[in-house]
């Protein structure tokens, strides 16, 4: 606040008081940080460069031979090995099994975090009951828990049940998130109006038919974006798959990790299978790029 | 008496389908935080809690009790480990170079991303897809281009008739470059963040401090960051508490992954890979769960140091002015 006053032109007259000449702002116009220079192009594109050239790196590695990861002079175009390198990745390690894993289990993951974060984030933001700014008061504490260190336990737990190697091992621990909560009930504060749940229920709606009638439709935005997020944090998901889950039914990231075992290694082949493995989220990330982006700056404004 | 007697008949007169309304209203809010409720106590919290249960006893891999109570001994042996302080050491020492840099790197591009550019969004799109990549992946693609004797980046020092540095074996060194991996794959997520929030700065502010004669570092500096601060302080703490607990980056960063030593001298091995190492590896569950636990007991003072050192910074800053 003491910032805004400070700056503020009300606050400037005093010191400015033999008024400054109207061309001199015009010239320093030229200068204003606003518009972009070559140097701002120039930082942009190092950064863009930065940011693709280790995937790049992964699809020239994986298209050629095995010692190009080891070239002084790597070559600059992508050669034509892509397919027999995949076809040795299949060979080597359960990969359509896994990528079908990979699939099942950050879809299920995000169906029920989203689910779940709707219903407990409408119930927040609409919804009397008593108890309910405590409980809130909960979830946003719990936003900070770091549950990835409960590992030992859930393992002793998943053993003692016969859940290990299956995937449901690796889905029920993530079926909920506090951020999902607290992002959902942030965007239905503002996205509802309380009038409309008035309406449907002097209109003889249910509570879950107000739900799923006025919230639901309302929500669609923020819960595509959490969609989203859950599911790339689902299929990147490595630690508890590793624990929780065997080399005959993986996950993509285990089916990777196998391929990169061993001392002397098949880069080539690491690298197709890492290319594999990446590209259904790159692939999505291309088609869903507008809205995630404006999904994240939506959501970071408000938090 | 009055009351009663007014109230009883109205409530007679609730019909069998309003009484259910009434217990629908409330009841249903109940319901509809319950799942989150029960599956984070039974999956969240109760498995952290009851990690500190396991760790007072011995309890080796496979088994589903454990083998002996030992009270603190896990403790006792966690102090004296040398394996534990250097895998602390290693983690603070990455954690504090990929988030200093990152943040500055993030506002960097945050500030280019907020001018006028052509291309905008084509921009956005292409410095968020490191986030969509996955960190198997990265730890192999950037263990290989700082790989020791003939990755990429020592080839590319050598033409310039520089030495190769040892990205693997010095301590160092390998820190740099998994704090770049880290980097890399969150400065573009976090300039976004940054920049949706330089956005809601009023242009007024820009346009009054530049009539007072600030120059372009003078406006960042006394407007930008003082604005930004409640997101600043939100993208710190949420890289504190991700950043220390940092495993797959060293894990496959080490040319032998599976044995989880970080290193062939544990040069560097963080505490997630060491309780990896000691619960999955060497079967030692309960001394794993010691190691859990110290290290919760680390991210939550490093967040409530963060969170003050932070709000002190920009308060220092905003008093500046």
């Amino acid at each position: 606040m003491t910032t805004l006053n400070a700056t503020t032109p009300q606050a400037a007259p005093p010191s400015a008081a033999p008024r400054v000449p109207r061309p001199a702002p015009r010239a320093r116009r030229r200068g204003r940080g606003w518009r972009p220079t070559l140097l701002t192009y120039g930082l942009l594109t190092a950064f863009l460069l930065g940011s693709a050239f280790p995937l790049y790196w992964q699809v020239l590695v994986g298209s050629r031979e095995s010692t190009t990861a080891f070239d002084s002079t790597p070559p600059l175009l992508p050669g034509g090995n892509f397919f027999s390198n995949a076809q040795r990745v299949f060979d080597q390690v359960r990969f359509w099994k896994a990528l079908s894993n990979s699939l099942i289990v950050a879809g299920a993951i995000t169906l029920s975090v989203v689910l779940f974060s709707t219903l407990a984030g409408f119930a927040f933001a609409k919804l009397r009951f008593r108890g309910r700014n405590a409980l809130y008061v909960f979830v946003i504490a719990t936003l900070a828990v770091p549950t990835q260190l409960g590992i030992v336990p859930l393992y002793i737990l998943m053993a003692k049940y016969g859940w290990v190697g299956h995937l449901q091992a690796v889905i029920v621990p993530n079926m909920v998130t506090a951020l999902g909560v607290f992002w959902m009930r942030q965007y239905l504060v503002q996205a509802v109006p309380n009038e409309l749940i008035e309406a449907a229920r002097v209109d003889g709606c249910s509570m879950i038919r107000v739900f799923w009638h006025v919230c639901v439709p309302a929500a669609r935005p923020a819960a595509a974006v959490l969609g989203v997020f859950t599911f790339v944090m689902a299929w990147n998901d490595f630690l508890w798959p590793l624990i929780a889950l065997n080399p005959e039914n993986p996950t993509v990231q285990v089916a990777i990790d196998q391929i990169n075992t061993g001392f002397s290694k098949d880069f080539s082949l690491i690298m197709t299978g890492t290319t594999l493995a990446t590209l259904p989220l790159i692939i999505g990330f291309i088609f869903l790029g507008r809205q995630i982006v404006a999904g994240i700056m939506q959501g970071a404004v408000k938090g | 008496m009055a009351a009663t007697t007014i109230a009883t008949p109205a409530r007679r007169r609730l019909t069998v389908k309003q009484r259910l309304s009434r217990l629908d209203v409330k009841l249903s809010p109940y319901l509809y935080i319950a799942p989150f409720f029960i599956i984070f106590a039974l999956v969240g919290l109760f498995p952290l809690l009851y990690t500190a249960w396991v760790s007072l006893h011995r309890w080796s891999f496979g088994s589903d009790k454990p083998d002996a109570y030992v009270g603190l001994h896990n403790y006792q042996r966690l102090w004296h480990d040398e394996l534990f302080w250097n895998s602390l050491k290693n983690t603070v020492s990455i954690f504090l170079i990929s988030s200093t840099t990152q943040i500055v790197l993030a506002m960097l591009l945050a500030v280019l991303l907020n001018e006028q550019i052509r291309f905008r969004t084509g921009f956005r799109i292409a410095l968020l897809l490191p986030y969509a990549t996955s960190l198997v992946a990265v730890g192999i693609i950037f263990s290989n281009l700082f790989g020791d004797q003939f990755g990429l980046i020592n080839n590319i020092l050598g033409w310039f008739g520089l030495n190769g540095i040892n990205w693997h074996t010095d301590r160092l060194p390998s820190h740099l470059a998994i704090s770049t991996m880290v980097n890399w794959r969150w400065t573009g997520y976090n300039a976004l963040i940054f920049l949706a929030a330089m956005q809601t700065i009023p242009k007024d502010l820009y346009e009054a401090a530049r009539v007072d004669g600030a120059n372009t570092w003078e406006r960042f500096r006394y407007i930008t960051v003082p604005m930004l601060r409640p997101v600043i302080i939100f993208v710190v703490i949420t890289s504190t508490i991700g950043g220390l607990q940092i495993f797959t980056e060293p894990r496959m960063f080490d040319p032998i992954p599976g044995t989880g030593n970080g290193g062939a001298s544990h040069q560097f091995q963080t505490i997630t890979l060491l309780l990896w190492q000691e619960g999955f590896r060497n079967f030692h569950l309960g001394y794993a769960a010691a190691i859990a636990w110290a290290l919760f007991l680390i991210i939550v003072a490093f967040a409530i140091a963060n969170f003050f050192v932070v709000r002190r910074i920009s308060s220092a800053e905003a008093e500046g002015q």
